[in-house]
């Protein structure tokens, strides 16, 4: 089977069938700039500032999920690989909230770093 | 052509016993590793950025519209990088070269944005060593200024291979989706540090 001429594999033929077109790439870059400018014009609203962090982390959230999904293509791809790569960001995670139960179990003191 | 013939003439490709292109796999598995080296590093900038006995603080030192530019660019050259993959999947040689030179150009002005922004700090009065603060925020950026360097020069080689013809319409395809993967990460990483550090106000 081919796509404009070229002999592709039967995997890259089953994956090609899936990514998206080049017309789906920009409008998600569309999107991904329409997120950006809201992130950062709230960042302004003064009135907002109280509850500025879940606006934000919510921003960062759909940038992030746009990302992996359409262009690095976990939504298409083997469940394999999502796998592999929610395993890090679970690490991540777990190791930012050890980093943070030690914090607050400390009262709030940061650990001395030597010169620091 | 017949089902036969067509398989004989199909690109060779391996068997593996998970089915997938193990190259991919363990790009994937470098990519969740990379996740706890990043989430480690924006972990201790957080716990230290409060931390400044001497020298200027997060808040009165970040110029929120200048980096709000440089992370649109470097949103942008993942545009960029999927339309040279989609490029080469149609066998476009000319336009990959394009929209990859495009991404390297992205990057590099990133990259020169973060120089001049590590310059006017040091100015400002925050070293490496001034505080916990700086020692962690440089350690973090500079950290992915340097992913974001060797993912120019990987992406400028993609470019060389394609001029010297090293690049098939067999494998090519592979070889820039497995750079385009890189190449997001150090986005979604930036996506990351963009509002946890500059955008989240600090006490």
């Amino acid at each position: 089977m081919t796509q404009a001429g070229i002999e592709h594999s039967p995997r890259e033929e089953e994956e090609l069938a899936h990514h998206p077109d080049p017309r789906q790439y920009i409008v998600v870059g569309v999107w991904l700039a329409i997120v950006t400018a809201l992130e950062v014009a709230i960042y302004y609203v003064d009135s907002l500032q109280d509850i500025i962090v879940p606006f934000l982390l919510v921003f960062a959230f759909i940038k992030f999920f746009l990302v992996v999904t359409w262009f690095m293509h976990l939504r298409f791809d083997s469940a394999l690989f999502r796998r592999l790569f929610v395993s890090g960001l679970v690490l991540a995670l777990v190791v930012f909230a050890i980093v943070m139960t030690i914090f607050l179990a400390r009262g709030g003191a940061v650990p001395e770093i030597a010169g620091g | 052509m017949s089902a036969q013939e067509a398989a004989a003439h199909a690109p060779a490709e391996h068997q593996t016993s998970t089915g997938l292109d193990n190259v991919k796999l363990a790009m994937w598995a470098f990519l969740g590793s990379e996740c706890l080296f990043f989430g480690s590093l924006i972990s201790t900038y957080l716990l230290y950025r409060n931390r400044v006995l001497d020298g200027p603080r997060p808040h009165e030192i970040y110029d929120i519209p200048y980096t709000s530019v440089s992370s649109f660019v470097l949103l942008m050259s993942s545009v960029t990088m999927v339309l040279a993959l989609a490029a080469i999947q149609r066998g476009d040689h000319r336009g990959l070269r394009i929209w990859l030179l495009a991404t390297a150009m992205l990057g590099t002005v990133f990259i020169g944005g973060q120089v001049y922004e590590f310059t006017a700090f040091v100015e400002e009065g925050l070293k490496l060593s001034t505080s916990t603060f700086g020692s962690a925020f440089f350690v973090m950026t500079g950290f992915h200024g340097a992913h974001v360097t060797v993912g120019i020069f990987m992406l400028l080689s993609l470019v060389g291979m394609s001029m010297f013809g090293r690049l098939s319409d067999a494998d090519g395809p592979r070889k820039v989706e497995l750079i385009g993967l890189y190449w997001h990460f150090v986005d979604i990483v930036w996506i990351v540090i963009f509002t946890v550090v500059y955008l989240i106000p600090t006490n």
